[in-house]
């Protein structure tokens, strides 16, 4: 194997605990009601198309996007909408969303359920952002962008690599490490069909070194497809990573797979780049292949007592179904457990309610022992600059908090607060425990509204 | 389920297993060798000094937070007490009178850590503190160096006595190095010569900054760069004029110049944060040295070098900052 890659600054190395890597993907059939909020996305909430007593099949049309950066929301079960509520999401936040009660299990028509590989694909750049589009796919990888956005490349831009996350480096996390697995020929296609959207000819696949399985197996098939003349050779290779966090970051993956490095405050897009996670190009075949819209995912259930008990499970759940039932599928809450958390460790929210819906961005559910969930005494900054050495972007967060704390708000712009992943590194690090990710978030805020305010000034 | 006692935080819910203490308990975990070292080449007599001015450190610490922070808890169990109260022992000659050692640790740790506030707040380093009051307060006792095994079971030293490596390789004059008889380099190295108790063994210090290194504790690059400095200054000397100016390997073997490469400059809270700074920190310090011990007026420069830097450090870490990923010239497309 070639050496591995990585991003150049930073970086930390939580213990992985991938406890459930092993556990093939399972059907979680639809509960007995569902809550499908209209906003899962970055951007403008969904506008509603139902109302109560509305029946719907599973990929009927909830809501339509509203403007550019929107998404659509279709129905993940068939039945009647029992009411149009708002409910509390992951994140906290009050969301309106689709109540419906469950009845059987009918699909829209021209919907393709089968397991059957569909290999051909159109040609056609723009058919391929429409249709993403409207099957409501967002990044799935947690920040919930939509990918149509993403791939609808302004006039006069180019883009010439596309990079797949397969990096996952999220611990406990093993949705993607399973879809790769299972679904590897699915996520070729998919791949090439965004890299028909993208209009490129090189596209990578960045897999960590923990997963050696999916980087042979992708490996295999990527050769076997090119030998069968599908694809062209060194069309997509398979990117093996070296197991570092955020190594899954847009920006740390970027610079890993091609030396470039995305400048502060750009996109991608600027160093021609366009990046997607392993779950959205699979969902992306889905819609495109078998007229699937975005009405299920892959949810990691796991946890350090779940798991020693015989529990934990990586399944395949209907978008809108409640936590509870997702846990109890796969165990049950251990006794003991002191945190639930939605999302990776790193960067997941705690939630305090079994009735949190599972979104198009959810790839994890963790439950934490009481012993491992509490946060431990906040001691004085022994100025250690483990906070510094771990950073990914190369900032000072010891300095942040103190500026922030003190509301000296331009200095801390000064020092690039705004350009802070939110990866967490420097909270991890810090042996004195201090909570350094919150207050340099609380201190993007105000650099927000500074900006905001100076722009309302100038005009 | 009942979810009324869950524990809502904000991420990361993910804690690194290194905590203040169990770095401050690896640091004295490195000294030990040291502390060994000690005890084989003068006897008995250095342990026991250790413990008075840990004992001595721990305790002030102790009480200034209990009554003058009015604090209900303590803060010694983290052991950065520990290694102050060893540090300094290990920057006094073994002879030292207990009573000196003692105020000198009320000194380190009560002045030079606890009037700023307690740990992560003190600008210089409290055992180089504590030793610069002794120096300037009990000259005579704090250069007067034992032998090694001059006496290994006995508490009084003060029989046998000898100068140190770098006092018989200053000022000597207009005769030359080749009037003094100069300890061998094995000497030099292994410690079996004259000194303080850790500036004997540079072997034992090297095994315990290895082993904060291998812990990820310390950079690898700050001893190298502050020997290195030393090295560079004390070698422009040694090629100008070999005869009355010693090379600059005896230079980095003797004297205090490993103890502070090692964990001196490497002390956290008294260095600046970037990794760029600490080297720049590191390898002024070095020359520093250097220029103290050939040209100043003490034989060893190693802790005023030291002090002089970590003054400096607040300027260095307004100076020199981490690259910041997306703002230098490598962004931008291929």
């Amino acid at each position: 194997m070639q050496k591995l890659k990585t991003f150049s600054i930073g970086g930390v190395h939580p213990p992985e605990n991938k406890l459930t890597d092993h556990m093939a993907i399972r059907d979680l059939p639809p509960p007995p009601q569902v809550a499908i909020p209209v906003s899962q996305h970055i951007g403008k909430p969904g506008q509603l198309q139902v109302e109560r007593g509305t029946t719907v099949r599973v990929g009927t049309l909830l809501a339509k996007a509203d403007g550019f950066i929107s998404a659509a929301v279709h129905s993940s079960v068939s039945g009647t909408v029992k009411k149009i509520d708002s409910v509390i999401d992951s994140q906290g936040h009050r969301r309106q969303a689709v109540i419906i009660a469950v009845e059987g299990d009918e699909w829209e028509e021209g919907i393709d359920t089968s397991p059957e590989l569909l290999e051909d694909i159109s040609l056609d750049r723009g058919a391929i952002v429409t249709r993403i589009a409207e099957a409501g796919i967002v990044g799935a990888g947690g920040a919930t962008f939509p990918t149509a956005v993403k791939f609808s490349i302004p006039e006069g831009r180019t883009i010439d690599t596309l990079i797949i996350n397969g990096v996952e480096c999220e611990p406990y996390l093993t949705a993607d490490h399973r879809l790769m697995l299972e679904n590897a020929d699915e996520l070729i296609v998919g791949t090439r069909l965004l890299m028909q959207a993208a209009g490129v000819a090189r596209a990578f696949i960045g897999i960590e070194s923990n997963k050696p399985d999916a980087i042979e197996l992708l490996q295999e098939r990527i050769r076997l497809k090119a030998g069968e003349g599908k694809i062209p050779e060194g069309f997509i290779s398979v990117l093996a990573l070296q197991q570092r966090y955020p190594q899954g970051g847009e920006k740390q993956l970027i610079q890993a797979a091609t030396g470039r490095e995305v400048p502060s405050g750009k996109l991608p897009l600027d160093v021609h780049c366009v990046v997607s996670n392993v779950s959205t190009t699979i969902a992306v075949y889905q819609a495109m292949q078998k007229n699937r819209p975005f009405v299920d995912r892959i949810v990691t259930v796991t946890g350090k007592a779940l798991v020693a008990a015989g529990g934990g499970a990586n399944l395949r759940v209907r978008i809108g179904t409640p936590l509870g039932a997702v846990i109890e599928a796969a165990g049950g809450v251990p006794d003991g457990t002191g945190k639930i958390i939605m999302g990776g460790p790193m960067t997941g929210r705690s939630v305090t309610s079994l009735e949190v819906p599972i979104t198009k961005g959810s790839g994890g559910v963790i439950m934490i022992d009481r012993s491992e969930a509490r946060r431990y005494a906040v001691g004085h900054c022994i100025r250690c600059s483990r906070c510094v050495g771990g950073c990914p972007m190369g900032l000072e967060p010891y300095l942040l908090e103190k500026l922030v704390q003190k509301e000296r708000y331009e200095e801390a712009e000064a020092l690039s607060i705004m350009d802070c992943i939110e990866c967490g590194s420097c909270s991890y690090s810090c042996p004195a425990n201090r909570p350094l990710l919150d207050w340099i978030r609380l201190g993007k805020g105000k650099v927000g509204e500074l900006r905001r305010a100076r722009m309302r000034g100038t005009t | 389920m009942s979810t009324e006692h869950l524990i809502v935080a904000l991420p990361p819910h993910e804690r690194s297993s290194v905590s203040i203490s169990r770095i401050m308990w690896a640091v004295v975990l490195a000294l030990v060798p040291t502390t060994v070292a000690g005890v084989f080449f003068y006897g008995i007599r250095p342990l026991v000094l250790t413990l008075v001015a840990v004992a001595f450190a721990v305790a002030v610490e102790h009480l200034v937070v209990r009554y003058l922070f009015r604090r209900e808890t303590t803060s010694i169990t983290d052991g950065s007490a520990v290694v102050t109260g060893m540090l300094l022992a290990f920057n006094v000659p073994a002879s030292l009178p207990f009573w000196q050692i003692a105020l000198g640790a009320v000194v380190a740790v009560g002045v030079g850590k606890m009037a700023f506030g307690g740990i992560g707040n003190n600008p210089f380093n409290p055992a180089l503190v504590g030793r610069a009051f002794l120096l300037i307060s009990f000259p005579v006792d704090m250069t007067t160096w034992p032998v090694p095994g001059a006496a290994r079971l006995s508490l009084d030293l003060s029989a046998v006595t000898g100068a140190t490596p770098l006092a018989l390789v200053k000022d000597v004059g207009s005769a030359g190095l080749g009037q003094v008889d100069l300890p061998s380099y094995l000497d030099l190295f292994l410690g079996n010569i004259g000194g303080c108790i850790g500036e004997a063994s540079a072997l034992a210090v090297i095994i315990g900054g290895l082993f904060l290194v291998w812990r990820g504790f310390i950079p690898w690059q700050l001893p190298l760069v502050y020997l290195a400095g030393l090295a560079v200054v004390t070698g422009v000397a040694w090629v100008v004029n070999p005869g009355i100016y010693v090379d600059p390997l005896y230079h980095v073997l003797a004297g205090g110049a490993m103890l502070a490469a090692w964990f001196m400059v490497t002390d956290m809270t008294t260095s600046p944060m970037s990794l760029t700074g600490r080297i720049v920190f590191a390898g002024s310090a070095g020359v520093l040295t250097g220029v103290i011990r050939l040209f100043g007026g003490f034989p060893e420069g190693a802790s005023y070098s030291i002090l002089i830097m970590n003054a400096l450090v607040p300027v260095i870490d307004r100076h020199i900052r981490p690259r910041t990923f997306g703002h230098g010239k490598s962004g931008g497309a291929a």
